[in-house]
């Protein structure tokens, strides 16, 4: 498809270079228009409508058929505000700001693999790049909170950076524990070895044979559990939405953005939230892996396979955002002190452990 | 590189969780809270100045507007101060109405205080749970008097209208329905693992310091001490109604900490429940304004009467000279009170933290500035 394309580029433009680049940069903003754009749009108004359900609610019914366009009216309106810069703003730092913030959640859908067709680059450091990219995220937050000049962002901003690098600990450790199991960084490959039938799914002990497979399960559970909660707190929903406490700090570290750049930390956070949940999905759940075989196979059809694919995966993606939302709307906020305890004093620890003895299974 | 300073941080008065336009002055260094500065006055519209002015019935209105959650206790204070200084006595359905009034005013206070504490602590369903119940207890008020928040309801010798013919009906119907929505209440928010942890131990209130202070009400109920008005000094017909007064035990942490201010007012919606049964039961027929005089004009002298509104002891101060106006009129309000104490709670815990116990003391504004 690639060459394809750039012998076409080639032949209308005649120049190697400009038809190569176009279509490189066609490719990488593809995944952005065809699912981030659509999922964060659906998402937001998915959020509206969960929380409504759960509090007794209507939610947005106005715009379209019950509420359907809210959302895109609600980017429409961001669009056309007046992009307000507070005047002892650092006007460099506090215009970066949010495309640091989206640049690095949406870097991160580049070695996603949505199914075996579809996936920005099947680089073979795929997990790790996705961990090191997010982490592009803090810069853009503390500069954010520290440009903007005011007391309750700089609070959120440092708030923000303190959790998200502590919580990225047991991230990584979950996440080496599965490297160790199944020996590659690439998550293309990681799901390849989850095929077949979801008992062949990491959290039901991987494809690991025999008695090995069982004992596995349990600590499998444990790490996913791990998983989810720093995940959690790696995107700033509840229980640990602590930088953008509105309680406390009005909005946390984007207090004083407004119009697009608003925007921009809205979607950053939905596609992060997605992100996670397609990370999970991958290294615990099988990734874009059907739990029972492929109707493609069935009907001796294989074309079909990248698209039922592609279904399961975003199918466990969302399931796990959906979760997110659930947990947002149900419980209370911790303190940040308590943040820091639940992370350093039980996730760590606990992750430490479970990696180890998932080691030692794994080398039995 | 950050100098390590103090930070003197302004929260309010347009903030999300001041309760209204409160402005607190904060010293910080880092996160820790070195002392809380509470600033009042954007809600102050001279009530007690204007009293002067107004003849005394005029005044019942203005009572509305202290404590906009508790409109109705507030017109009950009164009524009970002026009949005191009067020295007439309502007829028996008055009392019942008033007493079922207040109490459905209590509880509806009481779900604004849970609820809004919930959002201060992250939580937002239950906020929308507490609150669609409250529609249900303005609804009833509605029905009675006409209006949602500012009633003008309890006058001085009666009330403005008898009660609709349905009411009681429905009344007994919102008390079945509300009984299974505390439990649920409880099992959403009061034994969440995390609203525990944000609350329990958390602004702890030592008797001494509540004494000491003035503070009443539910926060000084929540510190150990039995002290409610309705029992201890009992006015209207509250003496005719079993019902117990919960304090703090200090279930989740330490005696007076946030958990049991929250949980003293959850009680307490119980209680009133249990008022409200009674009276409904046991209501006389009767006229609701044969006792209002067409003309007042008070002896000279002065009234000190108090009541336990939801927020703790409403006090009216009033004196007389004979005329169809007071001579002066002041409101001892529990807010003004418990928001005093609050630098005293908040020392040596997080900015995170005075929200909580902001949240916990539960002040209105518009009582602490009158």
């Amino acid at each position: 498809m690639y060459e394809y394309l750039v012998n076409i580029l080639f032949s209308v433009t005649g120049n190697q270079f400009l038809a190569q680049a176009s279509v490189m940069i066609l490719i990488a903003a593809l995944p952005l228009f065809v699912v981030i754009l659509p999922y964060a749009l659906a998402a937001v108004l998915a959020e509206r409508k969960v929380s409504a359900f759960m509090q007794d609610r209507i939610g947005p019914n106005r715009t379209g058929y019950r509420g359907l366009f809210q959302t895109l009216a609600d980017i429409l309106k961001l669009i056309q505000k007046e992009d307000i810069i507070n005047s002892e703003a650092d006007k460099k730092l506090f215009n970066i700001s949010p495309l640091l913030v989206f640049a690095g959640s949406y870097a991160a859908f580049a070695a996603i693999p949505f199914s075996g067709m579809f996936i920005g680059t099947n680089a073979e450091v795929g997990i790790f790049f996705i961990l090191a990219i997010s982490s592009l995220v803090v810069a853009g937050i503390l500069m954010g909170g520290w440009a903007s000049n005011n007391k309750y962002s700089l609070l959120g901003a440092m708030r923000s950076a303190a959790q998200i690098i502590s919580y990225e600990i047991p991230t990584a450790l979950v996440i080496l524990s599965i490297v160790m199991l199944t020996g590659t960084l690439s998550l293309n490959t990681i799901s390849e070895l989850q095929t077949a039938y979801f008992w062949n799914w990491n959290i039901f002990g991987g494809a690991a044979e025999g008695f090995k497979q069982f004992i596995l399960i349990p600590f499998m559970i444990a790490g996913f559990i791990i998983l989810y909660i720093s995940t959690l707190a790696e995107v700033n929903r509840v229980p640990f939405d602590i930088p953008e406490a509105e309680s406390e700090l009005v909005s946390g570290f984007h207090t004083e953005y407004s119009g697009m750049k608003f925007a921009m930390f809205f979607l950053a956070e939905y596609a992060n939230m997605f992100a996670v949940s397609a990370i999970i999905a991958t290294v615990f759940f099988g990734g874009y892996q059907s739990p029972f075989g492929y109707l493609g196979n069935t009907l001796n059809f294989p074309l079909l396979i990248p698209f039922e694919q592609f279904f399961w995966f975003m199918i466990k993606g969302l399931f796990f955002v959906f979760v997110q939302m659930w947990l947002r709307w149900t419980l209370p906020r911790l303190r940040v002190d308590q943040l820091m305890t639940v992370c350093w004093k039980y996730l760590i620890p606990y992750a430490f452990i479970n990696l180890i003895i998932i080691g030692i299974i794994s080398l039995l | 590189m950050l100098k390590t300073e103090e930070m003197i941080l302004n929260m309010g008065p347009q903030h999300p969780s001041t309760h209204g336009v409160l402005r607190l002055e904060v010293e910080l260094e880092g996160e820790i809270v070195k002392n809380v500065r509470p600033h009042l006055g954007y809600l102050h519209r001279c009530f007690e100045k204007h009293c002067e002015v107004l003849t005394y019935p005029q005044i019942v209105p203005y009572t509305d507007r202290m404590d906009y959650l508790a409109s109705m206790y507030n017109n009950f204070g009164y009524a009970v101060a002026m009949e005191r200084l009067l020295g007439i006595k309502v007829p028996e359905r008055v009392e019942y109405i008033r007493v079922i009034m207040g109490e459905l005013q209590r509880i509806a206070s009481h779900l604004v205080a849970l609820g809004t504490y919930g959002v201060d602590i992250g939580a937002f369903t239950p906020f929308l749970y507490t609150f669609r119940d409250r529609e249900k207890i303005l609804s009833l008020f509605e029905m009675t008097c006409g209006a949602r928040l500012l009633y003008n309801y309890i006058w001085i010798g009666g009330v403005s209208h008898d009660l609709h013919p349905d009411f009681l009906r429905l009344t007994s119907d919102f008390i079945r329905y509300f009984k299974p929505q505390i439990t649920e209440l409880n099992n959403l928010l009061s034994y969440n693992k995390i609203f525990i942890e944000r609350t329990a131990n958390v602004g702890i209130l030592p008797v001494d310091t509540a004494i000491n202070y003035g503070v009443t009400g539910p926060n000084l109920r929540a510190s150990g001490i039995a002290y409610d008005l309705r029992r201890d000094d009992p006015y209207s017909i509250y003496d005719r109604f079993e019902f117990e007064i919960p304090v703090g035990k200090g279930t989740m942490g330490t005696v007076g900490d946030c958990w049991d201010r929250y949980f003293v007012r959850v009680r307490e919606m119980e209680e009133s429940l249990k008022i409200i049964e009674q009276a409904v039961a046991s209501i006389p027929e009767g006229n609701v304004q044969e006792a209002i005089p067409k003309r007042i004009k008070p002896p000279v002298g002065t009234i000190y009467s108090r009541v336990e509104n939801p927020r703790g002891e409403l006090g009216y101060f009033i004196i007389s000279d004979g005329g169809l106006n007071p001579f002066r009129v002041k409101v001892r309000a529990p807010s003004f009170v418990s928001l005093e104490v609050l630098g005293e709670l908040c020392k040596g815990h997080f900015v995170a933290d005075i929200i909580a116990i902001l949240g916990s003391v539960d002040i209105v504004l518009g009582e602490v500035d009158r």
